[in-house]
Parts: C-alpha cells; sequence; structure tokens
C-alpha cells in the first residue's frame, strides 16, 4: 500500500529541470577553463578514516575471491582524483555520487551529488575567488548573489559568539552556551575540544551568519583534514568553508602533499575513531603512494550540488531538489 | 525502561529529560560537513507542558519515559481527586488537580477522555476534542434571534462559562470545542 502513496519524486519537474540546468552550467565553466572533467570509482578498497564521515562498506564477489571482498562507497573522491593529479592529469574536476551512512535531515540524505575539483597552482585564496565566479555564473538569473563577505574562522567566532577558539578552553565553550540557554550534550566528552567547537559553530556561529555569500577560512590545525598547515602562532589549516545564505555548501583545502605527514594524520584519524568506538578504516596506500610520487602543488574543493540546487530555487529542504530521497530510494 | 539511540528519534517518542517525561515534537539533524553531528530536538514536559530544545550528540542513547495513551471514562471527582476507568480492564486511577488542569471544565460524569499515564499514574488528561454540555445558567433567551451577533456568557453543567449566542435557553444542550473554548452549536437530538 505504501508504495502506491510514494512511488511519485519529492522533487518537482522543475526543480528536476533546474539540475540539468545548473549541471549544464558546471560543465560550460569548465571547459571555457581546459578543467578536465574525470571518473573515478565509487568504490575502494580503501576509504577516509576521517572521524566524522561514515562510511557504507559492501562486498563484491567473483573471479579471484572466495568469500568476496569488502569495499567501501566512496564519501568523497578526493583519493583517486589526487592519484590522477599525480599521473600528470592537470586541473581536473568531477561530478558524482557520493556516500555517506548515518547523515539525514532536511540538509542531508545520505547519498548526493557532489562536484568536486582540483587547480594546479592554485592556493587556497585563488580557489576561493574561482569558487565565487563559479557560483555568480551558475546563479545567474536564478538567485541573487549580492554580498560576499570574508572571515577567518577565529573572527568569526568572535565577532558571532565573542569567543575566541584559539584559547578558548572546555568550560569557557560550555558556559558560553549555558549563558545562551543552550544545555550542552551529556554526550559530549570534555576533551573533545573540536566537538565544543562544532557545538558553538552549529548553535550560535551558523544562526549568526549574515545571507550571502560568506567564506570562512583558517581554521585550527586540528580540523585541517586534509588542508596543509600554515605556520604561524596558532598555526591554522589552509581550509575553507563556503556559506550561501547561512548554509554550508563547500569546503576547500590548499591540498597537503607530503605523504609522511598524511600517513601520521591518518594514523591519529584511527586512532580516533577506535576510541569513540568506530571501526578502523583501511588506509588507503595507494593515494600514499601516489603522494610520495608527487602530487602536484594544488587546491582542492568539494561543492554539495543538492544544497547548491536548494538554494538556486529557494527549496526549504533537498526533499524538494532529489527525485527519490532515501525514504523513497 | 528501554533507552533510545538518536537514531530513533521521531515525532511523539517518549524520553526522560531532567526526571521529566517529555514528547518529541521536532528532530532535526545538524552537521558540518567536516565536524561533529548532532540531533537539536525540540520536546515537551509533559508535565508542565513547556516547549524546550535540546541537543544531542548523534549516536547518544537517552531514557525512554514509560507513558502511555489510554481512552477512559471519567466517573466522578472526590474534592482532590479526580477518577477514571478503563473500560476494558475495569482498572481505576486517581488524577490530580495538576493533572487535570483546564479539562476539568470540561468533564462530565460517564464522558470518555484520553489519560495519560506515566508508570502507571494519570500525568495528563486531555478532554474529548467536543463536548455536549446543559447550559445551567444565563440571562433569558431573546426569541427569533439567530443571528449570532453579540452574545452573552452561559454557565454550563460542569461550571465552564462560555460565549453563546443570545437565543439560548437554560436547559439547552450546546457543542463546545474544548480546544478553544467555544461555542460551536446546539446538540441536534
Amino acid at each position: 500500500m505504501q508504495a502506491e502513496a510514494d512511488w511519485q519524486p519529492t522533487a518537482s519537474l522543475d526543480a528536476l529541470k533546474l539540475r540539468a540546468t545548473v549541471l549544464a552550467r558546471l560543465r560550460g565553466f569548465f571547459a571555457a577553463r581546459n578543467v578536465l572533467e574525470v571518473d573515478t570509482p565509487v568504490l575502494s578498497v580503501a576509504g577516509t578514516p576521517d572521524p566524522a564521515l561514515h562510511s557504507f562498506q559492501t562486498r563484491w564477489h567473483g573471479p579471484g575471491t572466495l568469500n568476496g571482498t569488502s569495499f567501501y562507497l566512496h564519501t568523497s573522491p578526493e583519493f583517486p582524483m589526487k592519484r590522477l593529479l599525480a599521473a600528470g592529469a592537470g586541473s581536473i574536476y568531477q561530478v558524482c555520487k557520493v556516500f555517506r551512512d548515518g547523515e539525514s535531515g532536511r540538509h542531508h540524505n545520505p547519498e548526493f551529488t557532489l562536484l568536486e575539483w582540483y587547480r594546479t597552482g592554485f592556493d587556497y585564496f585563488d580557489l576561493m575567488d574561482e569558487v565565487e565566479v563559479l557560483l555568480r555564473e551558475v546563479l545567474e538569473g536564478l538567485v541573487p548573489l549580492d554580498s560576499v563577505d570574508h572571515w577567518t574562522y577565529r573572527d568569526l567566532f568572535v565577532e558571532t559568539a565573542g569567543i575566541d577558539p584559539f584559547t578558548v578552553t572546555v568550560a569557557g565553550l560550555g558556559s558560553q552556551l549555558q549563558a545562551r540557554g543552550i544545555s550542552p550534550p551529556a554526550g559530549l566528552a570534555a576533551d573533545d575540544h573540536d566537538g565544543w567547537l562544532d557545538m558553538v559553530l552549529t548553535h550560535v556561529v551558523e544562526p549568526a551568519m549574515p545571507a550571502g555569500l560568506v567564506f570562512v577560512r583558517d581554521y585550527p590545525a586540528s580540523q585541517a583534514a586534509l588542508a596543509r598547515l600554515r605556520p604561524g602562532t596558532p598555526p591554522v589549516a589552509a581550509r575553507f568553508e563556503v556559506y550561501l545564505n547561512g548554509i554550508e555548501l563547500a569546503n576547500g583545502f590548499h591540498e597537503l602533499t607530503d605523504a609522511d605527514e598524511q600517513r601520521q594524520r591518518f594514523a591519529q584519524e584511527n586512532d580516533r575513531r577506535q576510541q569513540q568506538g568506530d571501526d578502523a578504516i583501511t588506509t588507503d596506500e595507494r593515494l600514499l603512494a601516489a603522494l610520495e610520487a608527487g602530487v602536484p602543488d594544488c587546491a582542492g574543493v568539494a561543492l554539495g550540488i543538492d544544497r547548491l540546487l536548494m538554494i538556486a530555487g529557494q527549496y526549504g529542504s533537498l526533499d524538494d531538489v532529489i527525485a527519490f530521497p532515501l525514504e523513497r530510494a | 525502561m528501554a533507552s533510545y539511540s538518536t537514531n530513533e528519534f521521531k515525532g511523539g517518542l517518549k524520553i526522560m529529560i531532567d526526571g521529566d517525561p517529555c514528547s518529541i515534537i521536532e528532530n532535526e539533524f545538524v552537521k558540518p560537513g567536516k565536524g561533529q553531528a548532532f540531533n537539536r530536538v525540540k520536546i515537551r514536559n509533559l508535565k508542565t507542558g513547556r516547549v524546550i530544545e535540546r541537543t544531542f550528540k548523534s549516536g547518544e542513547s537517552v531514557e525512554g519515559a514509560d507513558v502511555m495513551d489510554t481512552d477512559m471514562q471519567y466517573l466522578y471527582a472526590d474534592g482532590e481527586f479526580w477518577h477514571f476507568m478503563d473500560p476494558n480492564s475495569f482498572e481505576q486511577h486517581a488524577a490530580d488537580a495538576t493533572a487535570v488542569g483546564d479539562a476539568k471544565k470540561w468533564l462530565k460524569e460517564q464522558d470518555m477522555c484520553e489519560v495519560t499515564l506515566w508508570n502507571g499514574t494519570p500525568l495528563v488528561i486531555t478532554p474529548p476534542n467536543f463536548v455536549m454540555l446543559a447550559v445551567t445558567e444565563t440571562d433569558p433567551g431573546v426569541r427569533g434571534d439567530t443571528s449570532g451577533g453579540g452574545g452573552k456568557p452561559a454557565t454550563l453543567e460542569t461550571g465552564a462559562v462560555v460565549r453563546v449566542p443570545l437565543f439560548i435557553d437554560i436547559g439547552e444542550v450546546l457543542k463546545i470545542d474544548t480546544r478553544t473554548g467555544e461555542y460551536v452549536g446546539r446538540a441536534r437530538d
């Protein structure tokens, strides 16, 4: 009986056409700049150990396997794209489906469309400029893009929450939340400084974010993910996030290309996974070998297409732009 | 009582917050792309009726609340407690003034209503959306005036006072919407 009621798409035909328009514009943008479209596998024997991401797993059965081989569904195409960079592909982009277990809500669907691109010879400032140009071109005539703001992570926290994220203690973050009538979750560990910063980010900073396009950069070193560190006091991650009308849209890095440092970060992330009770993820030795062989100096960014469509069409939920979200998949 | 992971959160789930039974109204998943996931939840405290917001770390577990809604018949009030009976088990439950709250204005003996039990004790009494109650006191009816304009106060058999049209007389049975406390019409019988 249920199937009779929910076989139809949750997105309108207008939203489906908007998707086609936006994808055509994106491809035109990269074609005009000689950025090569590439295609890398969804399945991978290795995955990301990022403690904040949960990979789907599946098994392959066929010649050469007795009991099947375990594969991860990628959470982003980052690792194989870096192998293409090391192989001399130059600037590249990809539009693909990525998969993140556990993520479902108004702004999350466990399967979503990602645009990811890498620019050789760019640093993250160059790439932020290109993101702005791309958004202007893609959103032309769809939704106005009036203001563009640039913030460092630190200044944004000081401005919107009155907190210096680089010096504040967990106790300080807790009392700032309490002062705003927000009770911190009991499950947040006292030594999880980044978790507490994320609590303030999502409950205080993001709701105060101005409309328009906002770039936030220079994250704490502990939140570098795959970005290189910029020396300083304190050192910061050469990482940026893009917000459009208050919604997180993209994340970019001046990419870490040092194989040894990458190996160390993977090990640390797997340690954190195990501390929080998650399985360790098989390390991507092929990525490390490619970094060893040499990934050119580059900046890369991943942008959520479904959220972009939601903003472009002024919809309230991802269900309005995804034909068949998880509940109807 | 079982505990629930944030992955089981949905509207209507009953959980314990700060020692009080609560019902989830709305559950929002919030997560920075590279950061910690949270469930930001709107919850109604079933004892006070107040709506609060709480945030949980995704994956965290919360104690469930043993709360059940049961249709029961209102029997009588003894001055301190209001007594209800489960028509299936014939089990009787006594509710105090806090649990009965505003519902007392609409409770007529023998009428059915919803009793929310927490650990077997009445927590909230919810009257039916519509009740039929007789007028015990009002100014004399003005014959022929069916315009409904103006109106006058009328006291009902339960003690509730509602605004009614001028043509209503003592002894008439009225249909009242308990959610708004407004007169709907005369009972048809």
